[in-house]
């Protein structure tokens, strides 16, 4: 598996320029074309990008979040949960990063195959940064008004993070 | 919806850190943070730009319209707005297909671009269309088949059956995506 996911991005490269000859296109006129709207398509993000770093970075690096949790502690204690993936559960929708870091940490700490360590895994698998791709996706094209878009999203967190926790139950015990 | 949590999210880590006397730490992040929005887009620039290139060559070439075409009885269910011909769907697919193979960082480009052409057949430009939102929820929810960086997490720290999280976490990014589809759904019938 670890081999094959390794050799598709450079087939698939290989596969794209090919088929362009194949077609007598001038790819190394359309590379550049195309890497032209990458860039201004970078130059689009970076605004919401730099937005979203900033008010994620003071509100976790605060420290916050370990105050306002702290009441669940107990209740997780007596579930047999480790407290830590209450906060990568709220974290997931909003960092990647954030999420990731305390994925390492648990399993470095309580190691991949105990309870918490499966089912921080699957937190960290079964949902993706809401938050953060919204505003970036909507801000590469300027559109200020994004309707339901979040709330559905955050909902779809919610579920997928309330399944995890589920199946895990189911599968490991 | 986006400004309120901006906000929220500022103002908490704010005063919390205000509530701690920690104003030294506060001073510091507040002049210093944005560098790491520079130090992203330099590690994510070159990925957009190197991919955007690439896959203009495939859209030249007919192979991406092709692709859109193979995947089309799926995605028109999906997105009955986008027209027939229109690139937005190869994109889709694109972002898709990367997503499930856990390859991230190279769904990123193909979704912007898919955003790109959606945009093109979007009546009020200011304004997220029924395609857009359809097809973020679908991305957020994040559908992966491999998910190459926590299984390469879970093998590091020696796990003795690293695989064995796959299943469970397909089965919950399913039940996210579609409770997601499933809402949004709803709400658009209800707007009607």
């Amino acid at each position: 598996m670890n081999i094959i996911s390794k050799i598709i991005i450079p087939l698939f490269v290989v596969f794209i320029i090919y088929c362009g000859l194949k077609k007598k296109i001038d790819v190394y006129d359309s590379f550049l074309k195309g890497a032209k709207e990458g860039l201004i398509t970078c130059f689009n993000i970076f605004p919401a990008m730099l937005a979203m770093i900033f008010a994620i970075n003071i509100f976790l690096n605060s420290g916050i979040i370990n105050f306002l949790l702290g009441g669940f502690e107990s209740i997780f204690n007596t579930l047999n949960i480790p407290f830590s993936v209450l906060p990568m559960a709220i974290l997931r929708p909003i960092s990647g990063n954030a999420s990731l870091a305390i994925l390492n940490d648990i399993l470095r700490t309580l190691g991949p195959d105990s309870y918490a360590g499966r089912l921080a895994s699957i937190l960290q698998g079964c949902t993706d940064t809401t938050v953060y791709v919204i505003a970036l996706y909507f801000s590469s094209v300027r559109i200020s008004k994004t309707k339901q878009a979040l709330p559905v999203g955050l909902f779809a967190d919610l579920m997928g993070i309330l399944a995890a926790f589920v199946l895990t139950k189911i599968f490991f015990g | 919806m986006v400004s309120i949590i901006w906000a929220v999210l500022i103002f908490l880590g704010v005063f919390y850190y205000l509530f701690t006397g920690n104003i030294e730490a506060l001073n510091n992040e507040v002049l210093t943070n944005s560098k790491k929005a520079l130090e992203l887009m330099l590690e994510l620039m070159p990925v957009i730009v190197l991919w955007t290139g690439l896959m203009k060559i495939a859209e030249d070439s007919g192979l991406l319209f092709k692709f859109a075409k193979f995947l089309s009885p799926f995605l028109r269910k999906l997105f009955p707005e986008v027209k027939k011909d229109s690139l937005a769907l190869g994109y889709i697919a694109s972002n898709i297909a990367a997503n499930m193979l856990g390859l991230g960082s190279a769904a990123t480009p193909f979704g912007l671009k898919a955003m790109d052409e959606l945009q093109k057949e979007n009546p009020n430009k200011k304004e997220a269309s029924t395609p857009m939102i359809t097809f973020l929820v679908l991305n957020t929810a994040g559908v992966t088949i491999i998910p190459t960086t926590i299984l390469a997490m879970r093998v590091m720290y020696n796990s003795a059956n690293p695989e064995e999280i796959i299943l469970p976490a397909i089965l919950a990014t399913a039940i996210s995506s579609i409770s997601g589809l499933t809402l949004d759904y709803f709400i658009r019938r209800k707007k009607k």
